[in-house]
């Protein structure tokens, strides 16, 4: 059959009902006429023949109706016709659908939001074709105490050429390299990757070539691929860009490809990708440099490639040979075993805690805004209840009356969804505008599908519950108890205030719960706030990077020269009290290796623990801030003369040696085949891996040594400078830099100009995320529930204005009534306390991942958040119940 | 006319509009009427039943109707059979005096 024709017809008659109605009508009539002609012309008059065909047809109106009751179309045209009576119903009434829809789109508007940011960096596959099939080859090593380890390239060699789950095997590290001769000399952020990296993630260059196994041997031709963007800027997407070749970091490079322009890796700023070249001979078995990726077979599992892994690391040891200066064992005393993870889990980290108690935060929030506007809608229905009895009464259907109620409620959940996605969108912009470097994946977050699904469906539910409420007290047959009980009653019964007062307790309870988790937050942050970092008044202190290529100053110590020559500039210049230069900024890590104690000779056999290596400048303790426990600084002298010296942080000092000062003059070295350099300093402790993460043990060397780490001459080209002034973070200051900087070699680009403050807010950005999130939360909540007891108690009052009206009469005290008002309003409050502290005790262990030095049960907090909450809802019902002393006795008894 | 009039068999007057309008393209009134003469009586057909059936007939595609002037220079909505409306009816025939007989059958049954 013509579903087609139905369907035409259908919307034919929909879009032009009235045609659609003059049709029937005139064919109606047409009828009659034909049934008159013919009566006619068997005989009668025109009139008895017009009366007699009339008859037959018995009514004209009737016969149009059931014509016109056919088709599908007729089920919408009836459906919209009430949802219109709903509309002007809610027009109609403005103050309460205004206070609904808004009440219900900051709901819905904060869920969206978190939604939308959860879908964007936890939901969604990373931008990769088959992207699950993506792993990190992360490594643990509890012979050493290393949670997590990166990848050796002895590992990756051998798990490209033994592994039985891999489909293909890559290795990377971030880098940046100084481009010269494309525009200005630039410091540009790159990957360095291993010829399979792109092909495990299913990614190809657009324009060119992707690597093959000969780009990454040393002996080829340097190769480049440019990323669109950089593609676009520096060569306005010129196609015969191929072949052409630019200086990195001195050394030219041929440009063989251009990668698409949704290719993004890691969260990373990448302009360039250039092959990691090794050359598989000179690798040792230690040797631990890059990061590692591979994407699965199909159908293997990850505890199937784990079991892989561990097979294939004992198998590395026969393939390649321990590093000089370690014992032959030391591979066996790492314990190093297999942590493989989805990439995806990588970029995201632990964020996903966070997120999802953020998501079940705005969660309670949109249950308290439904509270509050099943609340309203309950007073409606109240109001209405005696028009619904009279029409039940007459014969209006149950199902009738509930969808009326319902459409109503879904209209106002519909209209306060659309709102609240507006809201969303809104406060995803300013999400995007306020650069949360710290949220993985933020620039994947976006309005998508899901999301619009995801906000049509709470929309939906929000809109069913809140109908269904009202439509079960009342849209039920009870019609002779409501018709009976209108007009003068006396008082209130209290079957109907249960539904009300009920809501308010939820209310108050949720908003306990929101209050006590910002409150733990607010003392987290205060307790992260009076940790000593390491360093101090980190504002005032600016930061920048460069780096002084081989090709440009060969020699090691004149690189080193060049590097003080730059400090002394800089420290000339107006405002600047002290320079000094490090390898890694703090809270910027450093290299993780082992350290030798001399008089610790136990640790010769297995691998001594592992130390964070940062390499500095004299002066740089000062300049940072960090307090010196014992001994002293560093010189020039030691730095030039490559005398074996060191500093140490104060735990590592108090681990070897019991106490600071006992660390001076002991003699630490890398590994056995080093010279020892003696301790001449201990540093306070740094948090360097974030201001809540334990402080580790840290060695301080010199810029420039002899015999470290097996190389004869070991020197840091690459270096931050850190420079103490109350100019810090302003524009003139980066340009009295550049200029600094250029009158000592003008090829020198500066690279990542910040001040130290901004790593140090970094570090607490999750925190200060969580606890700006949930205090708005808590404050939204708090806010939706004193409007809710205010509502309460002031329906409540003029509901019982007669009663008022009867006690002032009698002569009660003005105190007595508003009295008896405000305590309805505490014992609701009090109730609602009490049933929020149980659930935070409850619910506030979920946050433990985010707290520091609180307790999920602080009891301060608990306390504190009950008391302010109970004289809050004390206020509201005393401003509500205010209302009750206005009541005139005369007027209130002659009301009704 | 002596024999009293009944309204049609409940699901049948698909099957006599459908047959009524294979003889010749005719309007409501004009089916209705030729129902009860050629039913002689037995059959009266309802106008509302009607009008709303030739509505279905029509979306499904088994009629097409055109306004038109008849002989007696009224303006009418003519129906007429389509190729589907044909088949339709056939359809129905064949299963309708399936049924009948199968009735008939039943009825003369004995013992």
């Amino acid at each position: 059959m013509s579903l087609w024709r139905q369907l035409a017809r259908g919307l034919g008659a929909l879009t032009n009902r009235r045609a659609a109605d003059q049709d029937i009508a005139d064919e109606v009539e047409s009828y009659l006429e034909q049934s008159a002609a013919a009566l006619e012309a068997s005989g009668l008059s025109p009139d008895e023949a017009r009366r007699r065909a009339r008859c037959e047809l018995s009514s004209e109106t009737a016969v149009r109706e059931q014509v016109r009751s056919y088709g599908w179309e007729n089920i919408i045209a009836s459906s919209l016709s009430d949802l219109r009576y709903a509309a002007r119903r809610l027009s109609g009434n403005s103050g309460f659908t205004t206070i609904s829809v808004l009440t219900l789109a900051l709901g819905i508007g904060a869920s969206t939001a978190i939604f939308s940011v959860i879908e964007g960096v936890l939901l969604k596959p990373l931008p990769y074709p088959q992207s699950g099939q993506i792993v990190a080859l992360r490594h643990t090593a509890p012979g050493i105490h290393i949670d997590d380890l990166n990848l050796a390239a002895s590992l990756y060699f051998t798990y490209s050429e033994e592994n039985r789950v891999f489909q293909d095997v890559g290795m990377w590290r971030a880098d940046t390299a100084s481009v010269t001769g494309v525009g200005q000399p630039e410091e540009v952020s790159g990957l360095v990757v291993t010829n399979r990296f792109l092909a495990v993630l299913g990614v190809q260059p657009v324009l060119g070539r992707g690597f093959t196994a000969s780009d990454d041997d040393p002996k080829s031709e340097r190769a480049v691929i440019l990323s669109d963007g950089y593609w676009k800027s520096h060569f306005g997407g010129d196609r015969s860009v191929l072949g052409h070749r630019i200086l990195l970091d001195g050394e030219a490079h041929a440009v063989i490809g251009v990668m698409p322009p949704s290719f993004q890796f890691m969260d990373r700023p990448v302009s360039l990708i250039v092959p990691l070249r090794i050359n598989r001979a000179d690798i040792r078995l230690i040797s631990f440099c890059c990061q590692g990726i591979a994407r699965l077979k199909p159908g293997v599992t990850l505890t199937q490639a784990n079991a892989d892994v561990m097979r294939m690391l004992a198998l590395a040891p026969a393939k390649f040979a321990v590093n000089p200066g370690f014992s032959s064992n030391v591979w066996a005393t790492t314990r190093i075993a297999p942590r493989l993870r989805l990439l995806k889990d990588v970029l995201v980290g632990d964020i996903g805690k966070t997120l999802w108690m953020l998501m079940g935060t705005v969660g309670i929030v949109l249950l308290i805004a439904c509270a509050n506007v099943a609340n309203l809608l309950l007073v409606r229905a109240d109001g209405r209840r005696q028009e619904l009895a009279v029409r039940a009464a007459l014969g209006a259907g149950w199902g009738r009356i509930a969808r009326e109620l319902l459409l109503e409620s879904l209209l106002v959940g519909a209209t306060g969804g659309g709102l609240g996605l507006a809201l969303a969108y809104g406060a995803l912009r300013v999400l995007a505008a306020s650069g949360v470097e710290h949220l993985p994946r933020v620039h994947e977050i976006s309005i998508d599908p899901a999301v619009l699904a995801f906000t049509a469906g709470i929309s939906l539910v929000a809109g069913l519950l809140l109908g269904l409420i009202p439509v079960f007290k009342y849209a039920r047959p009870q019609l002779s108890n409501a018709l009976g009980s209108g007009g003068r009653s006396i008082s209130q019964s209290k079957e109907r205030h249960r539904a009300r007062s009920l809501l308010v307790i939820v209310q108050v309870a949720l908003a306990v719960v929101l209050l006590v988790g910002s409150g733990l937050m607010i003392r987290t942050f205060r307790a992260l706030r009076h940790i000593d970092p390491g360093f101090s008044r980190a504002e005032e202190l600016e930061t920048l990077h460069l780096s002084i290529p081989e090709s440009q100053v060969a020699a090691p110590e004149r690189a080193i020269r060049m590097e003080e020559e730059i400090l002394r500039k800089i420290e000339s210049i107006a405002g600047v009290s002290s320079v000094a230069i490090t390898s890694n900024l703090p809270m910027e890590g450093g290299s993780d290796d082992p350290v030798y104690a001399e008089d610790h000779t136990a640790q010769v056999s297995s691998v001594p623990p592992i130390r964070t290596y940062k390499f500095v400048s004299p002066g740089y303790f000062s300049t940072t801030g960090a307090r010196l426990i014992a001994g002293r600084d560093l010189t020039w002298a030691e730095t030039y003369n490559q005398t074996p010296v060191a500093l140490v942080s104060e735990n590592m000092a108090r681990e070897l040696w019991h106490d600071p000062r006992a660390a001076i003059g002991k003699r630490i070295r890398p590994t056995l085949k080093d010279d020892w350099r003696q301790v001449i300093g201990v540093v306070a402790d740094l948090r360097d891996e974030g201001v809540d993460q334990k402080a580790p043990g840290i060695v301080y060397w010199p810029l420039l040594q002899k015999n470290f780490e097996s190389s004869a001459t070991y020197v840091f080209r690459s270096v931050a400078f850190v420079i103490r002034t109350p100019r810090a973070g302003s524009l003139a200051l980066l340009q009295d830099l550049q200029k600094a900087v250029a009158s000592v070699n003008s090829n020198l680009p500066l690279a990542d100009v910040k001040t130290l403050e901004s790593v140090y807010d970094r570090s607490l950005a999750r925190t200060s995320f969580t606890l700006v999130l949930l205090a708005i939360a808590g404050g939204m909540a708090l806010l939706l529930g004193l409007i809710g007891i205010y509502g309460v108690i002031s329906y409540s009052v003029s509901q019982r204005t007669r009663e008022i009206g009867i006690r002032l009469a009698l002569g009660a005290p003005l105190q007595n009534v508003t009295g008896m008002f405000v305590r309805h309003g505490m014992v609701l409050s009090g109730v609602g306390v009490a049933f929020g502290l149980t659930g935070a005790l409850a619910l506030t262990r979920l946050m433990k991942s985010v707290l520091y030095d609180v307790s999920p049960s602080d009891p301060l907090t608990y306390v504190e958040v009950s008391i302010a909450l109970v004289l809050a809802a004390t206020l509201a019902s005393y401003l509500s119940a205010h209302k009750a002393t206005r009541v005139d006795p005369v007027e209130a008894l002659r009301a009704e | 006319m002596n024999e009293p009039t009944t309204d049609v068999i409940q699901g049948t007057l698909d099957m006599l509009i459908l047959k009524t309008l294979s003889l010749e393209p005719m309007h409501g009134f004009g089916i209705a009427r030729r129902i009860e003469q050629i039913s002689r009586g037995v059959f009266k057909v309802n106008p509302g039943s009607l009008l709303t059936a030739l509505q279905r007939l029509e979306r499904g595609g088994w009629l097409d109707a055109e306004w038109r002037r008849t002989q007696n220079s009224r303006r009418a909505k003519i129906y007429k059979l389509t190729r589907a409306g044909k088949k339709q009816l056939d359809n129905e025939t064949a299963d309708w005096s399936r049924r009948t007989s199968a009735i008939a059958r039943l009825l003369k049954a004995e013992g």
